[in-house]
């Protein structure tokens, strides 16, 4: 790999709420490079939406980033005014939101939020140059040109999500965070999407970070995969090392709770208790209460990641000093 | 589960079209009327104690068709057999009573309690409906079907509002709910799909565990066919207010014929990262219900379509012993890929 593209560095994120403080992002560290696909996957409450909205500053409040830092290209994203922030989303990372609905303006012709998004950025651009540019984009994703003047509403599902992820790659940006892109919709409208993705990805370099609770789906589709728990690391590692020698209790739970469609016979396992409150963790490590192979020192300490292999990192105590294998 | 085994549900060519609202101009203008055929001849048996799924897209009618069977919407056509008996036009009295016998699980735990009303009450109430217990015996009950469906302990749980519980709690809840009347045959409407992935099996294993202690017969509503397949016994796929390929869980995986049904399981994700995926090569959206293309509804999104395909509706017919499928292709087994 050469200079990767994002690199994460240590990045915290709290939420100060009535009832207390909490960190929903702890110590998350990461980087990515061109035309790689990073799977960020957990369940709600996890951490794994804040962890993506924190890498362009959009923590909603009462969020804040407290510790870490983010470099795009080299440069620092935190420490970057509020107006050179704002010029750098959309530009060069971008986000696509879950929901398609909420997301377009439902009084706005399709073409006018492409029109919308090119000149915030691009001022000099005239309108009739940004509507041909957008039907070009909406061509791109598999929506025919006439579509640019309809509106929100007179398109179906999967072809509203088609219009966000061609909003998101209308200037051409480097990195693409997709927070559940598929969730809303069926499986099949999924994985055209899904396709759609992998090959943007392809033709234009960008960097594409999945954050999904679907684990199937970040097995088959990214190149490394990050199992986030209780909003934290809980392993990090390439997709096939993960899938062939998961390490985390956690992962391999989760390994064994899915159903796979190719497998006849198959026997789930489900894993036991609930995640826990984020505002009452439980003492040592956050996963616990709910491990197979808990054993003395997890309930006192807090376990650290652990390098566990080439590229790999995992946050349990089996692996303290090269541990068995569970 | 043998061919032999006595059916507890029948369904035939049941029908339930919903009038699309036109507005008062649009009424003054025009006579004919429009409706969204959301199930459109449908027909199927489900035997005692199997799990039968319907699966398909959002659309396709498989939550109205739980809905018809149970009675909370009236079917426009077709008619219902419950145990040999026909309820398709039953009312009141004899409505109520056939509802201690089916119930209902829904998708989602979070709308499907009132928010003001405690577990216990909730669960309990169905009892209260039926006049079959009050007081402590009512209480008695709750306690012990919350704690067999892994609220414990349910002294703990029955005080609660449903607020205070997580999604995985809340669903056991309604799990309770509906086995306090000891049901025997049950619709269970995307019972997981809200639920987080760790919860989810467990929830599953659940139900199956119910189902052999209380004797019960499912019919499994999902999108999800990778649940489906770990489910059920026997799965009808529907497509726009139609079965297009029924079968045993078995064929459907391993044969199967209708080319939708081919599309739905090469769209399914597959937690393996060494498989080599290939794309999905079904064309555009699924059509309006309000305007089903003529001839067989899956034509226009079809590969192997033909020009017969868009005058002829197929049927559905058995293509392998207790396998059938509605698809011009199976008539001509040598062109069928």
């Amino acid at each position: 790999m050469t200079q990767p593209l994002l690199i994460v560095d240590g990045l915290s994120v709290e939420y100060q709420t009535r009832a207390g403080r909490t960190r929903a992002v702890n110590d998350v560290s990461f980087s990515l490079g061109k035309s790689e696909t990073l799977g960020i996957v957990g369940e709600s409450g996890s951490g794994k939406s804040t962890l993506g909205l924190s890498l362009i500053g959009l923590v909603p409040f009462p969020g804040k980033i407290v510790e870490g830092k983010v470099f795009l290209d080299g440069e620092e994203v935190l420490k970057l005014k509020k107006n050179e922030l704002r010029n750098l989303r959309g530009t060069r990372v971008c986000y696509i939101f879950q929901d398609p609905m909420t997301s377009l303006n439902p009084v706005k012709k399709i073409g006018d939020h492409f029109v919308e998004v090119i000149r915030t950025h691009q001022p000099t651009v005239t309108k009739v140059e940004a509507l041909e540019r957008a039907s070009k984009l909406l061509k791109d994703v598999g929506i025919q040109a006439e579509r640019i003047s309809d509106y929100p509403h007179q398109l179906s599902g999967g072809m509203r999500q088609r219009v966000m992820i061609a909003l998101a790659i209308a200037l051409n940006p480097s990195v693409v965070v997709a927070d559940e892109p598929t969730t809303a919709l069926d499986v099949i409208v999924q994985a055209k999407i899904l396709d759609l993705l992998n090959s943007l990805r392809d033709s234009y370099g960008m960097a594409l970070i999945l954050i999904t609770h679907d684990l199937s789906i970040v097995l088959e589709r990214s190149d490394r995969i990050m199992v986030m728990y209780a909003g934290q690391v809980a392993e990090y590692a390439p997709s096939r090392v993960l899938y062939e020698q998961p390490q985390h209790p956690y992962t391999i739970g989760l390994l064994q709770s899915i159903p796979n469609i190719e497998l006849t016979d198959q026997k789930l396992e489900a894993i036991t208790g609930q995640p826990p409150d984020l505002l009452n963790l439980p003492g040592g490590c956050r996963f616990w209460p709910r491990c197979k192979f808990a054993f003395d020192r997890c309930h006192k300490e807090d376990p650290p990641l652990y390098k566990s292999g080439k590229d790999r990192v995992v946050r349990c105590f089996l692996f303290d000093e090269g541990g068995a294998k569970p | 589960m043998s061919a032999e085994s006595a059916e507890i549900l029948r369904v035939e060519h049941l029908q339930k079209y919903f009038p699309v609202e036109k507005s008062f101009l649009e009424k003054m203008l025009t006579r004919n009327r429009h409706f969204v055929k959301a199930v459109d001849d449908v027909s199927f048996i489900v035997r005692r104690g199997e799990i039968f799924t319907l699966a398909g897209e959002s659309g396709c009618g498989k939550t109205t068709t739980g809905k018809l069977v149970l009675k909370l919407v009236s079917p426009t056509g077709g008619k219902i057999f419950f145990d040999g008996a026909d309820i398709t036009s039953l009312k009141g009295k004899q409505l109520r009573e056939l509802r201690r016998k089916m119930q209902m699980i829904f998708q989602d735990p979070y709308a499907s309690f009132n928010p003001r009303m405690k577990i216990g009450d909730a669960v309990g109430q169905p009892l209260e409906v039926h006049g079959l217990a009050k007081g402590a015996e009512k209480r008695k009950k709750v306690l012990e079907i919350l704690e067999r469906v892994g609220l414990c302990p349910g002294q703990k749980f029955v005080d609660l509002f449903p607020h205070q519980m997580s999604g995985g709690q809340r669903q056991r809840a309604a799990i309770a709910r509906s086995l306090i009347l000891q049901p025997e045959f049950i619709v269970a409407d995307e019972p997981v799909s809200m639920i987080d992935v760790s919860l989810r099996t467990a929830i599953i294993d659940l139900m199956l565990d119910l189902r052999k202690d209380f004797g019960l017969t499912y019919l499994f509503i999902t999108h999800d066919l990778a649940i489906a397949k770990y489910i059920s016994d026997r799965i009808a796929v529907m497509y726009l207010g139609k079965i297009v390929e029924l079968g045993d869980k078995d064929a459907i995986f391993s044969n199967p014929v209708h080319p939708y049904t081919k599309a739905l399981l090469a769209a399914i994700p597959v937690p393996n990262p060494e498989r080599k995926r290939k794309t999905t090569e079904l064309i555009g959206d699924v059509p309006s219900a309000i305007n089903i293309p003529s001839g067989c509804r899956f034509h226009t999104r079809c590969r192997y379509a033909e020009k017969s395909c868009s005058e002829k509706e197929p049927a559905l017919v058995e293509v392998e012993p207790n396998h059938f499928a509605a698809c011009i292709l199976t008539e001509k087994p040598d062109t069928a890929e």
